[in-house]
């Protein structure tokens, strides 16, 4: 298999991206060489899971059983060097082919393996080991539907601009404000102060993930401050930071939203990857098993 | 000290050049004085970064100076100095700012700041090139708290420092500050165009991140203890102050060398002095040596200022550099002998009759001499080499058919060859291979280009030549000379800056233009809004249509970058295609091809705005670039770990900053640009282009830091070596080490002893296989390298996002 990605093909093709490559997603990679790979191995596990008349019920002791056991194995072992392929850096070939291979083959896992057990299922390492298999397919899905998704909607979000520069835009936000909250009474420059003392964005994973501010000084100095309530001498600087608080809440959801975005692409692999390990774990015990004690 | 003593030799400036000329001044005994501006000897070393290690390259090169100088820390070499100064009973004069000298051999009058004269016979000027720092000039100025340089940040603590000057300098300082202390930075406008977009997100974020304070629009007022007065858009303010970082930039050297009647080689801000072989300027008595007259080498400012005291007292040695010069010959073709040789080069080869022998000697230390066998390929088309051929003896030929047909050109003894690759910075137009056994210079392209500013003659025999050349490459190879000599006679080279423009939509004069360097963008005014179409580079020709349609200009042409154009009149180009029937066949061919290619184009703004922007982004000067789709990028840094792991553990690459246009992002990354600007000062010649384009820094980096300076691009960086590091599964499993793309070294701040920073920079992966190593390990596809022109091509016909 990695053979197959690390064909020759892509070395021999030169240092260059071919153009008609050129800025092309990894799910369409090579003209979807691998969801076609991918479909071949489905259509035929399911084509000789259909023919096959073993003696028994199907299971995984048939011939094809360890066959398509066999088959899995291999594939899911191949998936795990995933971790490996991506930190060797001197490797020739582009990486993104082997993204390619992995969500494709991984996908069709679920047919070969599901076909493997021939739906025998029970309260054993057998059947764990299946479910931690689903489980890092099902998380491996989330992460290939967020890749694919979320990158673009986080360069809208941003609109070209940094984080840092959205940090020194509210910097000088906060400058003005600074200035114009002292014509305000008390109350209303106590607000606009905590408002800009508020640093912290982000927060615990979950915060970042839901994308939420619940304490947004912000927004509560945005709501209790109104113009009308103002003396009337005060009430030109309370408009005026009032648009500042605006502004500033405009480029905090920005941020949070930016933040929301990169933590939904981390926040996967770190399932994937323990739930992964503990596959392997459980794939060993289901393997020791069925040779040793069957 | 009366008036009326004089001195054999006074030198000016305690650099390496002045501190050996007046310890041989001393061995010698004559008597001299160094005059030296500031209160300790050779200052430039002395501003160098606390610790850093100074290299004596290059290591062939022999020390020939009464005191000694090693590879070692800037600490141990001005010590080494002092010493030997002091040792040999040297006459200094400290805080003596030389501000003019009048006068000509045998009495020479310099006038200090102080407005004291010394009078001495001969004068050695040896000042180097950093110049004279501006100073603040507001009332309270010259207290003791407004300083020019900052050598040690960790000195002060808990001070109200305001920073003015929003240069690179400026930030860095104002940054390191921010550390221990309440830093302001002043900036008279408020954007910060003089400093690199990575330095000013840096100081954007530790603003936002309240760690410091600027103040825009605003300039100092004045000064007492405690306090600064300033000028704000509001009006007037105090702010707290006990401390003051002046960093205002320098006024270069030139204006007051020329004040001393001192003749430059050319106009160009990078020109030198012109001197003689025994460093004499044009002014008898007064001698020039170090960085100022062009040689930036710690070791041969030193060799040059015991060799110029030598001169002045009639003594010839011979330079030191003869052995390397020597080793060369013998290892081209043996019984060469050094001066012979140059005798010849000077009367055979043309272009370099002009040169003085110091200048051919110079040149020769970074050429190469070649014996070439008859066959022997000098280069390749479509090489990115840009040295600069002369043919001392035997011949060459241009393959533009096949080896050996009648229609390629040989050029012959005295000839040159490879300046177009060298005047375009784009690759090889065709393969040249030796006839005879050939005997031939080969000229490094930094070095051919400081000859061509320095002695205009060169650089008028190379245009002479490069003109006919250029037209014969442009329009066709197989034309008859005679047929182009009117057309030849009548071009002339056009310089154009970034964004100036070449032709004007509507407009109907009707000259064409051959790019010889640089790049071009075409435009059309379509509903009131400028829409580039295309952009063109060196080696293609604009402004055909109009010619051959005798209608007026349908598009704008302006330069992208820097260019130059050989202008070809109308008149004499239409008698051409009258007279060369092939010609016009192929020129209308061509322009039946772009008309059939912007027909489908969809002169749509959203893609030329694309590429508008990418133009600003340096890609009119980029051989290759990397280009991050956003749309794609997972924000995964794996890229720049890539990167880290295959180039000793330091990513080239930033991935977050730079530019962002219709997602498509171009971070920080070398554009590996035609005429890359880093190359321009490199003491050591350290910077090259690969055949294949790169364009690297060697190992020989002194680390002085001009590169990074002079990119335009903010590429460069200044880097200590990394740790060493665990095998990738023991760091995987047990943890062990730094992680890949990790570098915890970088990250430490204070170094332990001399620190030996070099600049480091993307060099495309040149030498590992499979490619870019960002490009191969981004699981998206995000990543790529291009060619400006592929791209360009490609969005033009509606290919990118
Ligand atoms: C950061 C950095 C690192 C470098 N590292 C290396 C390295 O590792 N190895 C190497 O070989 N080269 C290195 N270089 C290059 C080298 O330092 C210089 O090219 C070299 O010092 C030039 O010597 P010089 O004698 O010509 O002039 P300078 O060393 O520049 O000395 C000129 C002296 O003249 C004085 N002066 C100027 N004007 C006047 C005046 N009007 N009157 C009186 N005195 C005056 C100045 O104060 C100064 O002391 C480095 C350069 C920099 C900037
Ligand atoms: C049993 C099946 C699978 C196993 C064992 C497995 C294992 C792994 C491992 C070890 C990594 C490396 C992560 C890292 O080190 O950063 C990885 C990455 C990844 N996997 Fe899987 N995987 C499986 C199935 C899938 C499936 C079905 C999908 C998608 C449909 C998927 C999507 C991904 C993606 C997108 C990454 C890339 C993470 C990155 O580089 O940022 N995986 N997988
Ligand atoms: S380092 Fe800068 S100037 Fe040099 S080639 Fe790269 S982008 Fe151009
Ligand atoms: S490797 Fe590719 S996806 Fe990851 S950060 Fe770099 S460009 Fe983006």
């Amino acid at each position: 298999m990695s053979a197959a990605t690390a064909k020759p093909g892509a070395a021999a093709a030169g240092k260059r991206i071919p153009p008609g490559e050129i800025h092309q997603s990894f799910l369409a990679y090579r003209g979807f060489r691998f969801l076609k790979w991918g479909i071949w191995l489905c259509l035929a596990t399911i084509l000789a899971y259909a023919l096959h008349r073993p003696l028994t019920a199907p299971n995984g002791g048939t011939w094809l059983g360890y066959t398509l056991g066999t088959i899995g194995a291999a594939l899911i072992l191949w998936l795990m060097w995933f971790g490996m392929r991506k930190r060797s850096y001197g490797r020739i070939g582009r990486l993104q082919g082997w993204l390619s291979a992995h969500v494709y083959l991984g996908l069709a896992l679920i047919v070969v393996a599901t076909l493997h057990t021939g739906f025998e299922f029970g309260l054993n390492i057998h059947t764990l080991a299946y479910a931690l298999m689903m489980a890092v397919i099902a998380s491996g899905a989330f992460g290939m539907i967020v890749y694919a998704a979320v990158p673009e909607q986080m360069t809208r979000n941003r609109h070209g601009a940094t984080v840092s520069d959205l940090m020194a835009k509210i910097a000088a936000l906060d400058g003005d404000m600074r200035q114009a909250a002292l014509g305000l009474d008390d109350r209303q420059a106590g607000l606009v102060l905590a408002a800009m003392n508020q640093v912290a964005i982000g927060g615990s994973a979950w915060r970042q993930l839901s994308g939420t501010r619940p304490n947004c000084a912000t927004r509560l100095a945005l709501r209790r401050i109104t113009a009308a309530d103002a003396v009337p001498e005060q009430r030109a600087q309370a408009q005026r930071v009032l648009g500042l608080l605006g502004e500033r809440l405009e480029y905090l959801d920005v941020i949070s939203r930016d933040l929301r975005y990169k933590a939904l692409m981390d926040i996967w692999l770190y399932l994937h990857v323990p739930l992964s390990f503990a596959l392997l774990a459980a794939l060993t015990a289901h393997v020791v098993a069925v040779f040793f004690y069957f | 000290m009366s008036g009326d003593d004089i001195f054999e030799i006074a030198i000016v400036g305690s650099g390496p050049g002045g501190i050996a000329a007046v310890t041989r001044a001393a061995a010698r005994g004559v008597s001299h004085v160094l005059l030296e501006r500031t209160g300790h000897l050779s200052d430039t070393i002395y501003k160098y970064q606390r610790r850093k290690h100074v290299m004596a390259t290059p290591d062939i090169l022999p020390l020939r100076a009464d005191v000694g100088f090693a590879e070692g820390s800037r600490e141990t070499v001005l010590e080494t100095w002092d010493r030997g100064v002091e040792a040999a009973g040297c006459n200094v004069r400290l805080n003596a700012e030389v501000v003019g000298i009048k006068g000509e051999r045998g009495d020479f009058r310099l006038t200090l700041a102080d407005r004291s004269v010394v009078r001495a016979r001969a004068v050695v000027l040896a000042i180097g090139l950093q110049g004279n720092l501006r100073k603040l000039t507001v009332p309270g100025a010259e207290l003791p708290s407004v300083q020019y340089q900052l050598d040690d940040p960790d000195e002060f603590q808990d001070e109200h420092i305001v920073v003015v000057g929003t240069g690179d300098a400026g930030i860095e300082n104002a940054l390191v500050l921010s550390n221990a202390n309440t830093v302001t930075i002043l900036n008279r406008g408020a954007e910060y165009p003089n400093a690199k977009p990575a330095n000013v997100q840096l100081l954007q974020t530790a603003i936002a991140d309240g760690r410091m304070q600027a103040m825009v629009r605003t300039a100092p007022k004045r000064l007492e203890p405690g306090w600064m007065t300033v000028d704000t858009a509001d009006g007037e303010t105090r702010i707290r102050c006990d401390r003051v970082i002046a960093r205002l930039g320098a006024l270069p050297p030139r204006k007051f060398v020329e004040s001393c009647g001192i003749v430059f080689g050319s106009d160009s801000p990078s020109a030198f002095p012109v001197v003689s072989d025994h460093y004499e300027s044009n002014v008898p008595g007064l001698y020039i040596i170090g960085a100022l007259a062009g040689y930036p080498l710690i070791k041969q400012c030193m060799n040059q200022g015991y060799e110029v005291v030598e001169y002045i007292l009639g003594n010839p040695v011979a330079p030191a550099d003869e052995p390397l010069i020597q080793a060369k010959l013998d290892a081209a073709q043996p019984g060469l002998a050094v001066s012979p040789f140059i005798a010849t080069i000077r009367e055979q080869v043309p272009v370099f009759a002009e040169l003085s022998p110091l200048q051919i000697r110079e040149f020769l230390l970074t050429s190469e001499v070649h014996l070439a066998a008859p066959g022997q390929k000098i280069f390749e088309r479509n090489d990115y080499t840009n040295s600069f051929y002369a043919i001392v003896d035997g011949s060459v030929e241009v393959l533009i058919g096949e080896a050996g047909a009648p229609a390629n050109p040989v050029l012959r003894g005295g000839e040159f060859f490879g300046e177009i690759g060298l005047l375009s910075g784009r690759r090889r137009g065709a393969t040249v291979i030796a006839r005879d056994g050939a005997l031939l210079l080969e000229v490094p392209r930094n070095t051919m280009l400081r000859l061509q500013r320095s002695v205009p003659s060169v650089a008028r025999a190379i245009d002479e030549v490069a003109i006919v050349r250029v037209v014969k490459s442009y329009l066709g190879q197989d034309l008859d000379s005679a047929i182009l000599a009117p057309v030849i006679r009548e071009a002339e080279i056009v310089s154009l800056k970034a964004g100036e423009i070449l032709i004007q939509e509507g407009a109907t004069d009707d000259a064409m233009y051959l790019i010889r360097s640089g790049s071009v963008l075409v435009s059309r005014m379509v509903g009131g809004q400028e829409v580039v179409l295309t952009y063109l580079a060196a080696g293609n020709y604009v402004g055909e249509m109009a010619l051959l349609r005798n209608a007026p200009r349908t598009a704008s042409v302006k330069a992208a970058v820097a260019t130059q154009v050989i202008k070809l009149p109308a008149a004499a180009v239409r008698d051409l295609l009258d007279a060369a029937p092939e010609l016009r066949r192929r020129v209308e061919e061509k322009f039946s091809e772009r008309v059939r290619s912007s027909a489908h184009q969809t002169a749509d703004s959203e893609s030329g705005a694309l590429v508008n922007f990418l133009m600003r982004e340096g890609l009119g000067e980029a051989t290759d670039v990397l280009l991050i789709d956003e749309t794609l990028c997972i924000r995964c840094d794996n890229c720049e770990k890539a990167c880290a792991e295959t180039h000793d553990r330091i990513s080239r690459l930033d991935r977050e900053a730079g530019a962002t246009f219709a997602s498509i992002h171009v971070p920080t990354s070398c554009r590996h640009c035609e005429h890359p600007s880093c190359m321009k000062e490199c003491p050591p010649d350290a910077i090259k282009r690969a055949p294949s384009g790169e364009v690297t820094i060697a190992d020989t980096c002194i680390g002085c830091g001009n590169c990074e300076r002079n990119c335009p691009y903010g590429v460069i960086k200044m880097a200590a070596p990394a740790e060493e590091k665990p095998g990738l599964l023991s760091w995987l499993f047990f943890g062990r080490g730094p992680g890949p793309g990790e570098n915890k070294a970088a990250k430490k701040h204070h170094g332990g002893e001399s620190s030996r920073k070099k600049a480091v920079k993307c060099d495309m992966c040149h030498g590992i296989e499979g490619g870019a190593a960002c490009v191969r390990a981004c699981p998206t596809g995000a990543a790529i390298r291009v060619r400006p022109e592929e791209y360009v091509a490609m969005i033009r016909r509606g290919g990118a996002s």
